[in-house]
């Protein structure tokens, strides 16, 4: 009985300890916190539309891996679901509210992607789509606002027959191709798999890394420079011919140039 | 005092007169000023899930809908400034005598006269379909409608150019204020006033729903319409809705051409002529029938599929030994398919133009 009660005694001592040195580290965790606060920063992407080393402009003629003569009068595309690698390979995902971007050639303004929010830290790269995702392609129209509404942002990048938008929009014209085209091309590539029929897939999936760590903080805001090469939709994997298929829209061709754009952003610099 | 037993009889008589002329004076006006008080409002009836029908499948957010937004979108639908220039409505081609079809075109026929190439198809319990259109390519039911909004040979117009005509309309700016709180018009809120419109049209009151409630009996020959009925066509024409909403190729057609059907969206080889299974609720309105409207009756529907399905190209694979159906078969099933007219949806008021 004696002894009993003394396990009893020892028991409750314990217990008693235990939640006292809990309550203890609540404290010391909370007194750590506080002294260091760190802020979110912001960063930016900048997507710069280049051939080689020399700055890609809209109706100007540059030759593409298959010799033919081009010019494009159109280049937009849609990037969305942007993550940040952190130095330790977690990363952070930006929401969605504010991860779809549409890049177009003739808007500067469009080409710079601003990140806000952004947890202080060291990161490594950075991974996003070419393309909107499936969830947001099929979603309800009071969810699709800015680049993504049909109506206004997404204004020809939408099409209204097959749920979806057009990921990658290349229009121009090449000498080769027929004048009863008006020597035109249209390359118009979307398809995001399909919702309860599996499709073709063309959103291509991007990982850029910067060879470097770079600091994200609320004084210091890092520049990404990335190279953007639309030509690189006629070649690798596939060297294409624009003479043979002038006009690609929803059709199983449209895999032959998604699979040749997948490379074109490449990381460049820091600033 | 005969006379003045006489005259207070006379007195007594002419004030009885009297007194029920009164009343039937006040009687008369009552039931005038009866008459005159308008009828209890009715409550306005929102989205409503029938009871034996599955659960909706659309995320189409229709808590929202209301007496206010719901005449916004009736309004739109009926509105010819829709169109380019303002010759066609929603409701030109989707007419509610037809279930919201084009009654008596094989396909749609749109802006200046120019022809689509499928037949218009009716507009009834879109909250329960998977994805719309004959190959299924839209998902969204507030979506659907920019399809025939902007095709070049339907509407043929632009939804910012739709925004400003209703931007510079009278009646527009308080319309949209009141179903969605504020003055500010968007094309998101046109479309989805226009999806709380249509997302009521529910027909669950023929006689066939009303056979499943308990309430009515089929006729002998319905009946035996309804068991050939489950023999022969219940595998695609899934009860309660009457489709599976799967897409089949029935055998009318051998090129492919100018329509693909699923193929266009699916890009899967082997869905080349195959098209969405139409429901058969209201099938009696809206002749004619098929993707391209190449049957005008229903018994050329089922002498289609007794006897003229070939062994085309993608043939579904249900159909290979056709349908052995015999003339009074076919009328018996006629007569069931009869039953799922309702006509209490195509004369409702609240869906009607005028």
């Amino acid at each position: 009985m004696k002894k009993e009660f003394k396990n009893i005694f020892q028991i409750l001592v314990i217990a008693l300890a235990l939640s006292i040195t809990a309550c203890k580290k609540k404290d010391d965790n909370h007194n750590h916190d506080t002294p260091t606060p760190q802020q979110p920063g912001e960063t930016e992407i900048h997507l710069e539309n280049r051939i080689g080393n020399l700055k890609f402009y809209l109706n100007e003629s540059y030759v593409n891996e298959n010799g033919d003569s081009v010019k494009f009068t159109m280049f937009n595309y849609y990037v969305s679901n942007f993550e940040f690698i952190k130095e330790d390979g977690s990363s952070y995902v930006v929401p969605k509210d504010s991860c779809y971007f549409l890049v177009k050639a003739n808007d500067m303004e469009s080409q710079e992607l601003h990140f806000k929010n952004i947890p202080a830290g060291k990161y490594k790269g950075v991974r996003f789509i070419i393309g909107v995702d499936s969830l947001k392609s099929a979603a309800p129209l009071e969810q699709r606002t800015g680049v993504l509404d049909p109506a206004t942002g997404a204004q020809g990048m939408y099409w209204s027959w097959n749920t979806g938008y057009i990921f990658v929009k290349a229009e121009g014209t090449c000498p080769g191709i027929p004048d009863s085209l008006q020597n035109k091309f249209k390359y118009h590539i979307g398809l995001f798999g399909g919702y309860s029929t599996p499709t073709i897939n063309n959103i291509k999936k991007v990982e850029l890394l910067f060879g470097q760590n770079i600091e994200i903080k609320s004084t210091k805001k890092p520049n990404i420079h990335c190279y953007v090469n639309p030509l690189e939709m006629f070649k690798t994997p596939t060297t294409f011919d624009v003479k043979a298929q002038p006009v690609i829209m929803a059709s199983p061709a449209s895999k032959t140039i998604a699979d040749n754009y997948a490379d074109m952003i490449k990381f460049d610099h820091i600033h | 005092m005969k006379k003045n037993h006489k005259a207070i009889c006379i007195n007594h008589t002419l004030f009885k007169g009297v007194v029920v002329f009164f009343l039937i004076l006040i009687w008369g006006c009552k039931k005038e000023t009866q008459n005159e008080t308008p009828n209890p409002p009715v409550p306005f009836q929102g989205f409503y899930q029938p009871e034996h029908f599955p659960s909706s499948e659309q995320p189409f957010d229709v808590s929202k809908i209301n007496e206010k937004s719901f005449a916004l979108g009736k309004r739109l639908f009926y509105d010819p400034i829709l169109s380019r220039d303002s010759t066609i409505s929603c409701g030109s081609c989707h007419i509610q005598a037809s279930a919201f079809t084009q009654h008596g075109h094989d396909v749609s026929h749109g802006i200046d006269d120019l022809l689509g190439r499928r037949n218009a198809l009716p507009i009834q319990n879109l909250m329960w379909q998977k994805n719309f259109l004959w190959d299924g390519g839209i998902l969204n039911l507030e979506l659907v409608a920019i399809n025939a909004i902007t095709s070049p040979v339907e509407m043929d117009e632009s939804l910012l150019n739709i925004v400003e005509k209703l931007k510079r309309s009278k009646v527009y700016p308080q319309m949209f204020k009141e179903a969605f709180g504020n003055e500010e018009i968007t094309s998101t809120k046109m479309l989805v006033a226009l999806g709380y419109f249509m997302a009521l049209f529910i027909s669950d009151k023929s006689k066939y729903d009303e056979v499943k409630r308990g309430k009515a009996q089929f006729t002998e020959q319905e009946q035996r319409g309804y068991n050939l009925f489950k023999q022969h066509c219940e595998t695609c024409h899934k009860e309660p809705l009457f489709t599976d909403q799967s897409f089949r190729n029935n055998g009318v057609q051998h090129f492919f051409t100018i329509d693909k059907g699923r193929y266009e969206i699916s890009l899967i080889s082997g869905d080349e002529g195959k098209f969405k299974v139409p429901s058969l609720r209201n099938i009696e309105f809206t002749a004619p029938f098929m993707h391209d409207g190449r049957f005008p009756s229903l018994m050329d529907v089922l002498n289609h599929y007794s006897d003229g399905i070939q062994n085309y190209t993608n043939l579904d694979p249900l159909l290979i030994n056709k349908i052995p159906l015999n003339s009074q078969e076919k009328q018996d099933i006629i007569s069931f398919l009869k039953t799922l007219s309702d006509f209490t949806f195509i004369r409702d008021k609240r869906f009607s133009e005028f």
